[in-house]
């Protein structure tokens, strides 16, 4: 299956030495999101 | 020659073909009942010929939410299963069994809707009763819903007997999961149809246990939702990584992902039921703290994901902390529509962790919040991911191409849809913050400053609802030039590989007994106290009632 | 099976999160006491009468004690029963001063209702044969529309009342 692109023949590396600060810092973001949406409609639950 | 661009026997693409023409004629028919129905509770239009409104919203939740998501998601499996372990003869005149077995259910029950016998929206709540028809016709959507699962259980049995000691490929173990969820969960909807809802309807039983009808809706209703988001998350792990040029980030990952959505996806249906009397609310919180588990494996792929992602752009070569995000491939509208669609999936899941947070459900428990909610986890991430598959599947199926002018075209659709989307559901989440309520026709109520504000945001949906019936009528135009129009030519089916030196799958991911046993051990947990007390302190049960619907 | 340690890190931090979720609503639920409307008492709904709370002259609004008010309402397709005034004319206003504590009770005669007090906290399941209850203090004044927010047939956008908290 799929030899189709020729761009993705370089070597490729062990998963854990992939270099993912990108995605370390889009995830935590995502997590900060979730944390502000929550607690914002926590307080309105408490205020009403 | 690639697997990718082989394409399918005549035979075998006419069978896929099928669900994707029932798919979208249904989101044409449905569409324009979202549309119509934005335009009522504006309060600037009546709908002509006394047609109640209702009975629209009956069809667009039928059509859209069990017809449209359940051709397409069966016609896409089964060409995932098709393509992975492949299909004998025999198991494909079974699958047009159920083809055509759904296909008449739903028949039987748009008929139904649409004389006005049936206006008692995709829930059904008892004790309001339909025409027995509705219920029998929703029997047979979900039997042949059955027959094409077991269609996909044997095509994978069969694959692991002339492959002994292989693992069975990530896509067809992803299908497998699915519709043994899907099979576990309809077995609660069957319970409530066939035994409770066809004998009442008929006039054989006098009287329903409202309360348990609902619970074993909702035991079906939650693993329904991921009936429709599994099929995205397959294109997510396995296909999209081909797509922009990358590998599979984690095949066991994904596997183990997939199979704690089966463990999880079931025992939570209490977490819709929140609100309700009759329901012990120990159970409820522990139901509750079953449907946070289910967070976790969308945390997984939320990093898997980007993962895939950055881990694709750095080997081609950038080294700046979000270089690869620029290099993706925004203008292929197979990667740039699920994309969308994996955005909406952020505020749709830290708003589903909201709903599900007990006492908090009174916020937003049936304000229009909810449909807010749902309009950008299933009518965004799961559709802009079916479009952007069906991108690539039709022509595919039919032996065309995606041409660049269809490419852009689905670019413009993926962006009024967006658009569209963002407006609509954005004044629904808003609208229901303020309390207003969901499932309701153009009402001023008592007045007051409280309903015009809510009429305000009214106004607002009717806007985006127009503009995403305007990406419906894109998309399927579109659809229709892919299916008899486009050029001929062989486009590629996208699946993508793992690394060459990736790590080896553990074997228990494979070991189907015991996932098995431990998803019916967790539903056995979730649902034998709170069902039994249910049952012992039944009320008496509810006569049926026609006249409120119109009957 | 071996996982990135930046993902152990989310994974951690993501974990972490939702069991502060939970400690949270589980906190405010078993010791604080605010569960979602629970309430597990049956009725029959061919003969609400016969329970003395849906007496019809023990609808509306009653102060059981200084700041404490009972409110018992009958929903049916498509209407709530608050009672009747002195005039013997449909009472559509529950008028409650503000800061008191309120118990809202509340059963079907026929169909399953919604019972949400838009903008508070009160929102329930209203169903045939159960009796739904919700204890809260109205801490906010204003004029809140009372909304049906469960389909119970045609003409379920017509199904309304109001409650206005005053000074």
């Amino acid at each position: 299956m799929g030899k189709g692109n020729p761009k993705q023949q370089q070597p490729s590396q062990n998963e854990s030495s992939i270099n993912l600060k990108g995605t370390f810092i889009s995830v935590m973001l995502l997590g900060i999101f979730i944390l502000i949406a929550w607690f914002g409609l926590y307080a309105l639950f408490l205020s009403r | 020659m690639s697997k990718n661009y082989l394409l399918f026997s005549k035979q075998e693409s006419r069978l896929y073909m099928a669900f994707m023409h029932v798919t979208f004629a249904s989101l044409l028919i449905g569409g324009l009942m979202g549309l119509l129905q934005t335009l009522v509770r504006s309060g600037k239009f009546t709908l002509p010929f006394g047609i109640d409104y209702y009975t629209l919203l009956t069809v667009h939740g039928v059509i859209l939410g069990l017809v449209f998501t359940t051709f397409f998601i069966i016609g896409f499996q089964n060409s995932l299963m098709g393509k992975t372990v492949g299909i004998s003869d025999k198991q494909r005149k079974a699958a047009w069994l159920a083809f055509w077995i759904m296909l008449i259910g739903t028949a039987m029950a748009a008929v139904t809707i649409l004389v006005g016998q049936a206006s008692v929206l995709y829930t059904f709540y008892a004790p309001l009763r339909a025409h027995p028809a509705f219920y029998i016709g929703l029997t047979f959507v979900v039997v042949g819903s059955w027959i094409a699962a077991f269609v996909n259980f044997r095509q994978l049995y069969v694959w692991k007997k002339a492959h002994k000691g292989e693992k069975s490929p990530l896509l067809a173990f992803m299908v497998v999961i699915n519709m043994i969820m899907w099979f576990i969960a309809t077995l609660g909807l069957a319970a409530t149809v066939i035994v409770q809802f066809i004998p009442w309807s008929l006039g054989y039983a006098e009287t329903i246990n409202v309360l348990l009808s609902r619970t074993l809706f909702w035991y079906f209703g939650h693993p329904l939702v991921y009936f429709w988001l599994l099929p995205a998350y397959m294109a997510w792990y396995a296909i999209i990584p081909k797509i922009i040029g990358g590998k599979i980030f984690s095949d066991s990952l994904a596997r183990l992902a997939f199979i704690l959505f089966l463990m999880f996806s079931i025992p939570v249906g209490l977490h819709h039921q929140l609100t309700e009397p009759g329901i012990d609310p120990t159970w409820k919180f522990i139901q509750v703290i079953l449907t946070f588990m289910v967070i976790i494996p969308s945390l997984m792929t939320a990093f898997s994901l980007f993962a895939t992602f950055e881990a694709a752009g750095r080997k081609k070569g950038f080294t700046s902390l979000f270089g690869w995000f620029k290099k993706l491939p925004w203008k292929d509208v197979r990667f740039l529509a699920p994309f969308i669609g994996m955005l909406a999936f952020i505020p749709g899941g830290a708003g589903g962790i909201i709903n599900a947070s007990y006492q908090m459900n009174a916020l937003v428990h049936n304000t229009i919040w909810i449909t807010g909610h749902f309009h950008l986890t299933v009518a965004t991430t799961v559709v802009l991911t079916f479009f952007g598959i069906t991108y690539w599947l039709v022509p595919h199926l039919t032996g065309r191409r995606l041409t660049p002018k269809l490419n852009k075209l689905g670019i413009i659709q993926a962006f009024v849809w967006t658009l569209g989307m963002a407006i609509m559901s954005g004044s629904m989440h808003i609208q229901g913050l303020i309390g207003g309520p969901r499932r309701s026709s153009f009402s001023e109520y008592a007045g007051g400053e409280q309903v015009a504000t809510w009429l305000n945001y009214q106004l607002a949906q009717a806007v985006g609802g127009t503009i995403l019936f305007i990406g419906i009528i894109l998309m399927v135009y579109i659809f229709i030039q892919l299916s008899f129009f486009a050029p001929r030519g062989v486009e590629e089916f996208p699946i993508a590989d793992e690394e060459e030196d990736a790590e080896k799958s553990p074997k228990i991911l494979e070991n189907w007994y015991l996932w098995i046993a431990i998803t019916i051990a967790l539903i056995l947990f979730a649902y034998t106290i709170p069902m039994f007390d249910i049952m012992r302190h039944s009320p008496p049960g509810s006569v049926p009632f026609d006249w409120p619907i119109g009957r | 099976m071996h996982l990135h340690k930046y993902e152990k890190i989310w994974l951690t931090l993501g974990l972490g999160s939702l069991a502060l979720f939970l400690l949270i609503i589980g906190f405010a639920a078993f010791w604080k006491g605010t569960h979602p409307q629970s309430h597990i008492e049956t009725i029959d709904p061919q003969n609400v009468e016969a329970y003395e709370a849906f007496k019809p002259e023990n609808l509306g609004v009653r102060e059981v004690a200084d700041g404490k008010y009972i409110v018992n309402m009958v929903a049916s397709a498509f209407n709530y029963d608050f009672g009747t005034d002195i005039d013997e004319k449909a009472v559509k206003t529950i008028r409650i001063p503000k800061d008191s504590t309120v118990l809202y009770q509340i059963t079907s005669k026929d169909v399953v209702h919604g019972f949400q007090v838009a903008g508070t906290n009160v929102n329930m399941m209203v169903e045939p044969g159960h009796i739904s209850r919700y204890e809260t203090v109205m801490k906010n004044t204003g004029t809140f529309t009372v909304v049906c927010n469960e389909y119970c047939g045609v003409g379920h956008h017509q199904m309304y009342g109001t409650v206005e908290v005053y000074e």
